[in-house]
């Protein structure tokens, strides 16, 4: 997989990446004619982490973007494989087909029970087809919210792991109601009285985020985005051209330290120096600990408390001034 | 949730021309202005029906004089500092002083049919009626409004924006607050109906506005989630004539009624008695 994510390096990780082919390189040299090089190594692994320091501490939005969208980033599947034991996928909408673009299904993670749900977008190819690479149709979100009910019949909190770059624009999805499935979603998962934390993991695409994205607590990985449009989609509203979408990004205030400082996210989990992409065991590491400390936070809480704390939650998201009749002395 | 994906059909958006005659947006035909205003702002010939104002919208729809308005003292703010051509705050200025209202909503205290209720209705002259914290907050507060005072909640939706792109994700986030408002009021019983108009979409259209316990839309209007060019571009096919429309949506089974602006206010009466009154 080192060689796969090297393939499918980044323009400003260019750097970091010529590093670690000549490591690599150096390595299998030294191996092979057992000749020690270790000095040499050691110094050049240095050099290396310097650089992947350099430049992941001072990332862009943009590039953050381009991280959060990485080939190699931990995937839903791969948090799943990583620390949920017992994983019994349930499929299926009731009503019109499974959807395999979001994943949901029984597990546990420690021991713990849990209903996980989560956006699919695929590795290979032929499975990011399959997933239509992460982007849901109408029965994708009823699936996601049939599951929920049924963790919510049997006390079962709920992990929601964020990464689409949208629910699906297609024809098919506006016949089988797309703005009127999201909309339940909404609606539902503000009724639960089971803990609901939300994890996005890399691209937090506007409706189809928040689709299943309605939570006790809001998580984001470092190098996430979670935005009302895609970078590309405002630069050609603001700017009749996609390329602009750097710029977007920039405006648009999608990045975790962002919505952090806007208290619309919970907590930012930090990635390993270089990125997610780079060091899936302890990113995955990161993750479940971090959702094992919240679940400890907010398991114990009565749930219709809870619940209205939710609500309280999201009454509370909105910045706006309070002009006590002044400005509008034509109104009628 | 763009500001220009919900170009409602059939042509450019246009506010019914001053003079004695004008041509329809609908059938291009000329039409005598008075007759026009006289049917709500509705084309004699076709029943195009124009986009009208929120102060028009409560005169056609509440009981005459009984309009309170609520939250008026709520005005955007910038939490972005949204830059890209032009800064959001001065096209907040320029809007605000073009039609004289501090964000795309009004909600407030009213009668229609002599039953008591809180109305909002979303102004499309504002920014694309686009929701952004103002108006998200003023209708999650009214829809409490209604919970708490036992009043039913009507709400005429009307936004080609959805979620406000200029407020990034404080707009996002107003989705979720007005639909779990929702869901507190449904929880204590009471009614919601949802009026949609041309057009309705994105993030509107996805939360608190597809969530009525009835839900009617005026006709051939534009309603959906992803705007038609996006669609297009997504999938590079033409679409289907018709697609989204109110008839559309009617059709597939996602609302109720599709019902003309002049017989609207007859319908909200009937709707309310019967689910106002005992017997």
């Amino acid at each position: 997989m080192e060689n796969e994510s090297r393939a499918h390096g980044l323009d400003f990780e260019a750097p970091i990446v010529e590093l670690e082919n000549r490591i690599s390189e150096l390595r299998s040299f030294s191996e092979s004619s057992e000749i020690d090089l270790s000095g040499q190594l050691e110094e050049l692994e240095k050099k290396c982490e310097e650089k992947k320091k350099a430049i992941y501490t001072h990332l862009n939005p943009w590039q953050r973007v381009q991280i959060a969208r990485h080939p190699q980033r931990p995937l839903t599947s791969d948090y799943i494989k990583g620390f949920v034991s017992d994983f019994l996928e349930l499929h299926g909408d009731g009503a019109y087909r499974d959807d395999p673009a979001i994943v949901t299904g029984l597990g546990r993670i420690r021991g713990r029970k849990v209903m996980i749900v989560g956006h699919r977008k695929g590795r290979t190819n032929p499975e990011k087809v399959a997933c239509n690479f992460g982007m849901p149709h109408p029965e994708g979100y009823r699936k996601a919210m049939k599951k929920m009910r049924l963790a919510e019949k049997f006390n079962i909190p709920i992990i929601s792991f964020i990464n689409t770059a949208g629910a699906f624009p297609g024809i098919e999805a506006e016949e089988r109601g797309q703005a009127f499935v999201v909309a339940k979603n909404l609606q539902g998962m503000a009724s639960l009285r089971v803990p609901v934390i939300a994890i996005v993991i890399g691209e937090g695409g506007s409706g189809g985020a928040i689709g299943i994205g309605v939570a006790d607590r809001i998580l984001m990985l470092e190098n996430s985005y979670y935005s009302v449009i895609s970078p590309e989609g405002c630069a050609a509203i603001l700017w009749k051209d996609a390329s602009h979408a750097p710029r977007a990004a920039e405006i648009l205030k999608l990045t975790s330290s962002d919505l952090s400082r806007f208290g619309i996210v919970d907590e930012v989990i930090t990635e390993p120096v270089g990125g997610a992409h780079r060091e899936h065991r302890e990113m995955l590491q990161r993750v479940e600990e971090t959702i094992l400390r919240h679940l400890d936070e907010i398991t114990d809480i009565d749930p219709d408390l809870r619940k209205e704390q939710r609500f309280r939650k999201y009454m509370d998201i909105g910045r706006f001034a309070d002009q006590q009749e002044q400005t509008l002395e034509d109104r009628g | 949730m763009s500001e220009k994906q919900g170009e409602p059909r059939p042509n450019r958006r246009r506010d019914v021309p001053s003079g004695l005659w004008m041509r329809c947006s609908g059938c291009s035909k000329m039409i005598y202005r008075n007759l026009v205003v006289e049917r709500g702002n509705v084309c004699p010939e076709c029943s195009f029906h124009f986009p009208i104002s929120s102060d028009e919208r409560i005169r056609l729809l509440c009981d005459p004089e009984t309009f309170d308005e609520q939250f008026k003292e709520l005005a955007p703010a910038d939490p972005l500092q949204f830059e890209a051509r032009r800064t959001y705050r001065e096209r907040l200025d320029e809007t605000q002083k073009k039609t004289g209202l501090l964000d795309a909503c009004l909600v407030g205290l009213a009668e229609i049919g002599e039953v008591p209720v809180v109305f909002g209705v979303s102004d499309s002259r504002f920014l694309m009626g686009s929701m952004g914290s103002v108006v998200g907050e003023k209708i999650a507060r009214g829809i409490e409004m209604a919970r708490e005072q036992n009043r039913p909640f009507i709400f005429v939706s009307g936004s080609g924006g959805g979620a406000r792109m200029d407020e990034g994700m404080f707009s996002l986030m107003q989705m979720a607050k007005t639909s779990a408002a929702i869901q507190r009021l449904h929880e204590a019983g009471g009614l919601f109906v949802s009026i949609l108009t041309n057009p309705t979409m994105g993030g509107a259209m996805a939360s608190f506005a597809a969530l009525g316990d009835v839900i009617i839309a005026e006709p051939k209007a534009l309603i959906g989630f992803a705007g038609p060019n996006v669609i297009k571009q997504t999938i590079n096919a033409e679409l289907p004539s018709g697609f989204q429309s109110s008839e559309f949506n009617l059709e597939h089974g996602f609302i109720d009624q599709v019902v003309d602006r002049q017989q609207m206010r007859s319908t909200l009466i009937r709707i309310l008695a019967y689910f106002c009154q005992e017997a």
